[in-house]
């Protein structure tokens, strides 16, 4: 575990960079993350899903699996890999300021 | 051990191309699986369906799919009981309820979803002359029906796995 800082703000994050506690997040954070990925400035198409992956995993302790974001966040499967190509689950779950998904779907 | 030229530790995977090659729900979903995987990895996936392993990309057979139940000593029931009219359709059945409640989905709506993730499905053209099909019968997100000589070309410079 160590400390990093985003936009100003000092976030735990484990050792490939998962927030290890989601109430240090907020959008500024993301926008550095996603910045720092790779991924450059975030649309509302990301933000969109970025806030679902957070409620999710708020609501239920669990990121989402592809399928349920592909189903439940509005945004399309095909899509979520165009707008997160290094793979949306975890990419949008490090930018959402929520634990590495565990799941194998 | 000698230095690989595709086994270097250090170096991430990069793509992968995985054959299905049986046609039992329990032949097809670790190729899925791995295929899926593979693309929310962000690794260039392709998957090849060759002899039995059609069935995944089939229209007629794709949602009939069944566990064997006989000559499967994982499941740990008896050849004859396994051979009873209707306990592979139970077995399925069951399994398919824990595989819901894990989220992870049908053939055709999972086969589906990995052509949506960018990776290319393949029909081998040898099985497909075989059994006597054309593209038609397959799924429409199968790409092309290709011999194994194109598969060899889209594979190369990664890895091949085989179930």
């Amino acid at each position: 575990m160590s400390t990093m800082t985003y936009a100003g703000t000092a976030v735990e994050v484990d050792a490939e960079g998962f927030m290890i506690d989601p109430s240090q997040w907020n959008e500024d954070v993301a926008a550095a993350i996603a910045a720092e990925a790779g991924i450059g400035e975030l649309s509302d198409r990301h933000l969109q899903v970025v806030h679902f992956m957070r409620d999710r995993y708020l609501e239920s302790g669990t990121a989402p699996s592809i399928r349920t974001l592909g189903k439940a966040s509005g945004v399309p499967i095909k899509e979520l890999y165009e707008l997160f190509p290094k793979g949306p689950a975890k990419l949008a779950a490090k930018i959402a300021g929520i634990p590495k998904p565990r799941g194998c779907i | 051990m000698s230095t690989q030229e595709n086994g270097d530790a250090s170096e991430p995977i990069a793509k992968v191309s995985i054959i299905v090659s049986k046609g039992s729900l329990e032949g097809i979903y670790p190729g899925l699986i791995m295929a899926n995987g593979a693309r929310m990895e962000g690794i260039e996936a392709n998957l090849f369906f060759t002899f039995f392993g059609l069935d995944a990309i089939s229209r007629a057979k794709h949602e009939h799919v069944k566990v064997a139940t006989v000559g499967n000593p994982g499941l740990h029931l008896s050849t004859w009981a396994g051979g009873i009219p209707g306990v592979s359709a139970f077995v399925t059945h069951k399994l398919a309820e824990e595989m819901e409640k894990l989220d992870i989905p049908p053939i055709p709506e999972f086969v589906e979803m990995i052509a949506e993730s960018g990776a290319g499905l393949y029909a081998c053209k040898a099985s497909v002359d075989l059994f006597g099909l054309d593209k038609e019968d397959f799924v429409d997100e199968v790409t092309d029906v290709i011999t194994v000589g194109e598969f060899y070309g889209l594979a190369a410079g990664g890895q091949i796995i085989f179930t």
